[in-house]
């Protein structure tokens, strides 16, 4: 099987380890990546904040470069990319005059034949394989998944899941082993990128996220998007602070966690990148790392 | 003695439309049921709730909307436009208030949030791809909070999350439409 990939800007420098763990997992159950050249940023926020025409633009001149390239599916790992391109489907599809106009500024013809697909989507159709290829006993983690705002919100755009209550996720770990809890803040919000103006509202929010997993008994979090790894790994020291309470809940692209139970090595799954350290935790792995 | 008369009809206020134009919603839609208000994570942040937004859009009340804080503390989670029984897309209504308030040149009401959005526009129409120490810097230089976060960025810079050097790949590409869109948009 093979897919094009748009890995997006995260991917390339503070996912980087959501990158690398995927492309691994991949190679390991024969799935190729080709990523698409020249890909440009989607526009993520930013874009919908000023101009909804640039907004839809960006992600369908990426889609155009899949298009063109003969290829009608692209893999799209962040949530962020996931959810502007799936919108820039939507709105291409129904609105025939904005349509008209975001072809005009990007210069193409745009057919939307391209399906935008998330990694969790190729994933769940692989957990047999997955499941025969477990090297590494995992049970010892306890994960919550959480799913955050965009893989599944709203529904009618997105077309992913369960929006309220997804166990996609959930399903793919314990494929390979991993035991992963019930919760109710599978889908809230961690404040996105108000990270970078109002961090308050974040720390606030992650407080109460890694409060209510450790509530349930998690010892570790599973996510699929960069920002909400950078929210809950990066800002949880402040969380903590802000709390007054330990939470030291090491949080895995669940790409790193299928990665762990195919046997492949730490640094090759970048697991040395988190701020939150894995390491006192990943002693415990039976055979070690 | 005589009665004032209130001839008020919202769906003719011009801000009402201006607003529906931008967002494509009709938002006399609402009938107030407030869950959109119940389901927004940052609402403990907010001045009005999302649902005071949408009524105060109703009646026109452009002041009321446009210098709110909630706009522009909106994360864009989709919750409200998820469990909207009306249909109304909510956080599209919050991204077009974002978007006419800029248009009439008005100063927002959280600087911070507004900075956030337009660096980080600019900055991918430079670079193409985000860039984001320079994204980091530029929201430094504007806000002049040099040493906030300073310890964290090092700690993620050392373990190669923060990228020195931009890619420039696409540049060409994101400033050709971005110059196509403002054509299209000041038409």
């Amino acid at each position: 099987m093979s897919y094009a990939y748009y890995p997006g800007c995260s991917l390339h420098s503070t996912a980087e380890e959501y990158d690398k763990s995927f492309r691994k997992v991949c190679s390991g159950l024969g799935i190729e990546l080709e990523e698409v050249s020249n890909w440009i940023c989607c526009g993520s926020s930013p874009a919908h904040a000023t101009s909804h025409l640039l907004s839809i633009a960006l992600p369908v001149h990426n889609l155009s470069l899949v298009e063109k390239s003969g290829r009608n599916e692209v893999v799209v790992p962040c949530a962020a990319c996931f959810s502007r391109f799936k919108f820039a489907l939507y709105e291409m599809e129904r609105d025939g005059e904005l349509s008209r106009k975001v072809n005009e500024v990007v210069g193409c013809d745009f057919g939307g034949k391209v399906n935008v697909i998330h990694p969790l989507e190729i994933l769940s159709a692989k957990t047999a394989i997955a499941r025969s290829k477990v090297v590494r006993d995992l049970s010892f983690i306890k994960a919550v998944c959480y799913y955050g705002c965009l893989l599944t919100r709203p529904p009618q755009v997105m077309k992913f899941d369960a929006c309220e209550y997804p166990m996609s996720m959930d399903n793919v770990l314990r494929s390979v082993g991993v035991d992963t809890l019930d919760w109710s803040y599978k889908t809230e919000c961690c404040g996105a990128s108000l990270a970078l103006s109002e961090t308050g509202i974040v720390v606030k929010l992650v407080g109460e996220l890694l409060a209510e997993a450790k509530r349930a008994g998690a010892n570790a979090v599973a996510v699929a998007c960069p920002l909400c790894h950078a929210n809950l790994d990066t800002r949880q020291a402040e969380a903590e602070a802000l709390k007054g309470e330990k939470f030291g809940i090491p949080v895995f692209y669940f790409t790193e966690l299928i990665g762990l139970a195919l046997g492949y090595g730490q640094k090759e799954l970048g697991l040395d990148k988190h701020i939150v350290s894995v390491e006192p935790y990943l002693s415990s792995l039976r055979g070690g790392v | 003695m005589s009665e004032i008369n209130i001839s008020y009809n919202p769906s003719l206020s011009p801000f009402a439309l201006a607003l529906s134009r931008e967002s494509r919603q009709d938002v006399n839609a609402c009938f107030q049921c407030r869950k959109c208000a119940v389901g927004c994570p940052v609402a403990f942040a907010m001045d009005l709730t999302p649902t005071q937004i949408i009524h105060a859009a109703r009646l026109g009340l452009e002041d009321m909307v446009l210098s709110s804080r909630t706009i522009w503390l909106c994360a864009s989670c989709q919750t409200c436009t998820t469990r909207c029984p009306q249909g109304v897309d909510i956080a599209r209504v919050m991204d077009a208030a974002r978007i006419v308030a800029m248009k009439k040149g008005l100063k927002p009401s959280v600087k911070s949030a507004k900075r956030f959005f337009y660096t980080a526009v600019k900055n991918i129409r430079r670079f193409g791809r985000m860039y984001e120490l320079g994204l980091i810097m530029g929201l430094k230089l504007k806000s002049g909070e040099f040493t906030k976060d300073m310890k964290l960025g090092m700690e993620m810079f050392r373990k190669g999350k923060i990228k020195l050097v931009p890619s420039f790949k696409g540049m060409r590409d994101t400033r050709r439409i971005y110059r196509a869109v403002k054509k299209e948009e000041s038409r």
